[in-house]
């Protein structure tokens, strides 16, 4: 009988004090906001353009966190989903054509002689990469702006062009090298021939 | 001679290089143009600081330095600028980036110019300025800046000046044959280094495959005052890397991600230490360098020594082409240089060797093969890394496991390439992975950047949001307050004088009252004829009563709307004195300009015939008023 006693009393005790360390360490330790959300935001590509539905990159990290698709972010594209699914470990699934398809990098262009001052597309930019004041010619800092295109549409006399980025000597990438691994040199007659009787 | 240390792996390629070494330096002839490239060297492009049409003397500076890391450009002969802008260059993508094109005119005219009287005497910093005006840049290859390496002595102990030599990479022979001809130059432009770093000890490395230039250079050391050793490394690539080279002589190896004179060490090439003894004692900007053009395309390889913008294909015709025979050309050596498509390209600060290749000489790669993991890329990686590993990770595209191998210590000398039995490109490979990763990093940084600045954004529109609420609350006190002390005081004022109450008339019509007024009496008037019709419809009574209120409406409606009419009448006639507006003129006619061009776009998209033909009707209208407005603006805009 005191053996059973003894095992409970001990149990119990056990329990008080994991009790008080899990209560303590879940106030000392508390975390504030949900982590996840800050990761999934700094993968995000920050055009702030709604593409996918959401009012910016945060709110749409918000909504991956809460298990949202992650395949509506056009700019990211496939990279993005990837990293996505690398940090969620789920599965990549290819870009929802739905909210739009991956396309070059883009930078808005003001015609500048066409442009009235009526600071539309400065009130539309996420990211404050318009200068401009009322009534007075409006002009891109090329350098800040994302490609996010949430200018063209409120402009009153469609003076805004988005101009793909161009490849220049600074921003040129080497290609990856042409992928023929898959072929024996000596093979490469046989095959044809092959492909050719099929 | 000291000790010589060794490093890990390296291969020995044929070596070429007694081809062009048979016949002294050349002075390419004058070509009729030179394309002088912005970027020649690392760091920001020079900015352009003549015209096109001006004239330019030979050394007059053409182009300044941007910023901190950048180096200047000066005209190499006189001439006549014919244009600023894009041109082939030197540079492994193929694109074409901004030149400064120069006609010459054959005269040569130097601009005044004049060394240094003596420099020992001047400040350090003055004399690294004088060498900074004259737009020296690292001319064994990097292109680095020479004046950002000077300044190293002012925060880091520089015990030891390394003179690079080696020109382990085969074919080039331009340094081989610079150190036969003008030894004492170098001597001259490492006494001037010396003296702006202070080493204590000053080494020159070089291959033992060049005897003349370890004979010349010793010549010129005897009895020297400096602390000079040459110090002669067996001939294997890649000796003449840098940090494989440090390895050699001090057997010190450079940390990963550090500079060498975080171990006390400054390397300097031999022909930046030519162009600095030019620049220091006859003031003479780096406007030449010798190029090697070489390969059995050419009938007589040799040494040029070639103005900066020299086009490729005049030192090629120098060097009598063989059209037939040229397969490809290579700029820079076998080893790490690119095959170039064009021959317009011009000899930039870096270009050290132009080889026209025959078919035989270097043939079409090989196809690639499946690696068979035979490790020999392991054994010749001079800086000790697992190529196989790297290899495999950037064609997976698993680049943070690249980057954790250390891809970015891998300097591309392309031994592991040279070696590989499956003719793997492997170095191409791991320039993928760089440049991915690379601009994975500036994407990423310039994601950071834009969420700041929209956080910032959304900050600053929450505060105004903010401070616009606080506004209209004290407003509205404000409001409340005046309103309670106003009626008090009316209150007051109705006790003591009873009799004067009248509130003065309004003042002369107001526009936009009429026009409230007018709009009130319309939507008045189609709300009595919805009601009438209504009732006629379900044939309620009072019909009667109806009607005489519509007829009433109509009438009020009418006045309204020509009380409004004449207002503004009366104000175009008075704004039409004033004179045309001209800017809101242009405003409205780009507004009818859009609006003409979005019913455009609306109508080719529905299908509705009504619809259609509604739109069309006002497209025409659209298209009337636009037109209109464009008339008129161009009656009134000034000629």
């Amino acid at each position: 009988m005191t053996t059973v006693i003894t095992a409970i009393l001990i149990l119990f005790c056990l329990a008080v004090v994991f009790g008080v360390i899990l209560g303590y360490a879940s106030v000392r330790f508390r975390v504030e906001g949900n982590p996840i959300v800050d990761q999934i935001d700094s993968l995000l590509p920050q055009t702030q353009c709604g593409q996918c539905g959401y009012p910016g990159c945060r709110p749409y990290a918000e909504a991956i966190a809460n298990g949202e698709a992650i395949n509506k972010c056009p700019p990211g594209g496939q990279s993005t989903i990837e990293a996505l699914a690398d940090l969620l470990d789920v599965e990549a699934v290819p870009l929802d054509a739905e909210h739009g398809e991956e396309q070059v990098k883009k930078v808005a262009f003001i015609r500048e002689d066409e442009c009235i001052g009526c600071t539309k597309c400065i009130q539309a930019c996420p990211v404050d990469a318009i200068l401009g004041a009322a009534k007075q010619m409006h002009t891109v800092i090329v350098d800040e702006c994302t490609g996010c295109d949430l200018c063209v549409e409120p402009c009153p006399v469609d003076c805004i062009d988005m101009i793909p980025v161009e490849t220049t000597i600074t921003n040129w990438k080497w290609p990856s090298p042409t992928e023929s691994s898959s072929l024996i040199a000596t093979d490469r007659g046989r095959g044809a021939e092959q492909q050719e009787a099929h | 001679m000291g000790k010589v240390f060794a490093f890990h792996g390296g291969v020995h390629p044929p070596e070429n290089k007694k081809q062009s070494t048979r016949t002294p330096i050349a002075h390419a002839p004058l070509p009729k143009m030179l394309y002088i490239p912005l970027q020649q060297h690392i760091g920001i492009a020079a900015n352009p600081v003549v015209n096109v049409g001006d004239r330019v003397l030979k050394g007059q500076l053409i182009a300044e330095p941007v910023g901190r890391i950048s180096a200047s450009l000066h005209a190499p002969t006189s001439g006549i600028v014919r244009s600023i802008g894009p041109h082939p260059v030197p540079h492994a993508s193929g694109l074409e980036s901004d030149c400064i094109t120069l006609e010459t005119d054959g005269q040569d005219e130097w601009i005044e110019h004049q060394g240094l009287q003596d420099y020992t005497r001047l400040e350090p910093s003055v004399l690294i300025e004088h060498i900074r005006q004259c737009g020296i840049a690292g001319m064994g290859g990097a292109g680095f800046p020479t004046d950002v390496k000077l300044h190293l002595g002012d925060d880091h102990i520089v015990n030891t000046l390394i003179i690079n030599a080696a020109e382990c990479e085969p074919y080039i022979t331009a340094d081989d044959m610079l150190m036969r001809e003008r030894a004492a130059d170098i001597l001259s432009g490492i006494r001037i280094i010396s003296h702006l770093l202070r080493p204590s000890h000053i080494m020159i490395g070089i291959e033992d495959n060049k005897p003349q230039a370890i004979h010349a250079l010793e010549a010129v050391l005897k009895g020297c005052e400096l602390n000079i050793d040459i110090r002669v490394v067996p001939t294997k690539y890649p000796s003449g890397g840098e940090r494989q080279l440090i390895q050699l002589l001090t057997g010190l190896e450079v940390p990963s991600g550090r500079i060498p004179a975080d171990i006390g060490i400054v390397c300097q090439n031999v022909g930046t230490a030519t162009a600095i003894h030019r620049a220091v004692h006859f003031g003479e900007p780096l406007i030449s360098r010798i190029v090697t053009v070489t390969g059995d395309a050419v009938a007589k390889p040799q040494n040029f020594e070639a103005l900066i913008g020299t086009p490729f294909a005049d030192l090629l015709e120098a060097a009598n082409l063989y059209e037939g025979r040229l397969f490809r050309l290579v700029m820079g050596g076998p080893m790490m240089g690119v095959t170039i498509a064009h021959d317009q390209i011009p000899v930039i600060k870096t270009t050290n060797c132009i080889i026209a290749a025959s078919d035989e000489e270097m043939p079409q790669a090989p196809p690639e093969q499946p690696c068979i993991r035979c490790n020999m890329c392991e054994q010749v990686c001079p800086v000790t890394l697992l190529p196989q590993q790297l290899y495999w990770f950037s064609k997976g595209r698993e680049f943070d496991k690249a980057r954790n191998h250390n891809l970015f210590d891998c300097i591309e000398c392309g031994a592991c390439a040279y070696v590989c039995p499956s003719s793997i490109p492997l170095v191409q490979y791991y320039r993928f992975a760089k440049s991915e990763i690379r601009t994975e990093e500036a994407e990423q940084r310039k994601a950071d950047h834009a969420r700041q600045r929209f956080e910032a954004r959304q900050a600053r529109l929450e505060r105004e949001q903010a401070e616009k609420e606080a506004r209209r609350k004290a407003r509205a006190e404000e409001a409340a307050r005046a309103q309670q002390s106003r009626k008090s005081t009316e209150a007051d004022k109705a006790q003591a004088d009873p009799c004067n109450t009248a509130p003065a008339a309004s003042a002369a019509p107001d526009l936009k009252q009429l026009k409230t007024a007018a709009a009130v009496a319309r939507t008045k008037l189609k709300k009595a004829r919805d009601a009438l019709k209504n009732a006629e419809d379900k044939g309620l009574d009072g019909i009667d009563a109806l009607r005489v209120t519509l007829t009433d409406l109509e009438q009020k409606s009418e006045e309204a709307e020509q009380a409004f009419k004449a207002a503004e009448q009366a104000e175009a006639a008075a704004a039409a004195e004033k004179g045309v507006d001209l800017k809101q003129l242009k405003i409205d006619a780009a507004m009818a300009r859009a609006a003409v061009t979005k019913l455009e776009r609306a109508l080719t998209k529905t299908e509705d015939e009504q619809a259609r033909r509604e739109m069309e009707t006002e497209l025409v209208e659209a298209r009337k008023k636009s037109d209109a407005l464009n008339q008129s603006l161009s009656e009134h805009s000034p000629a």
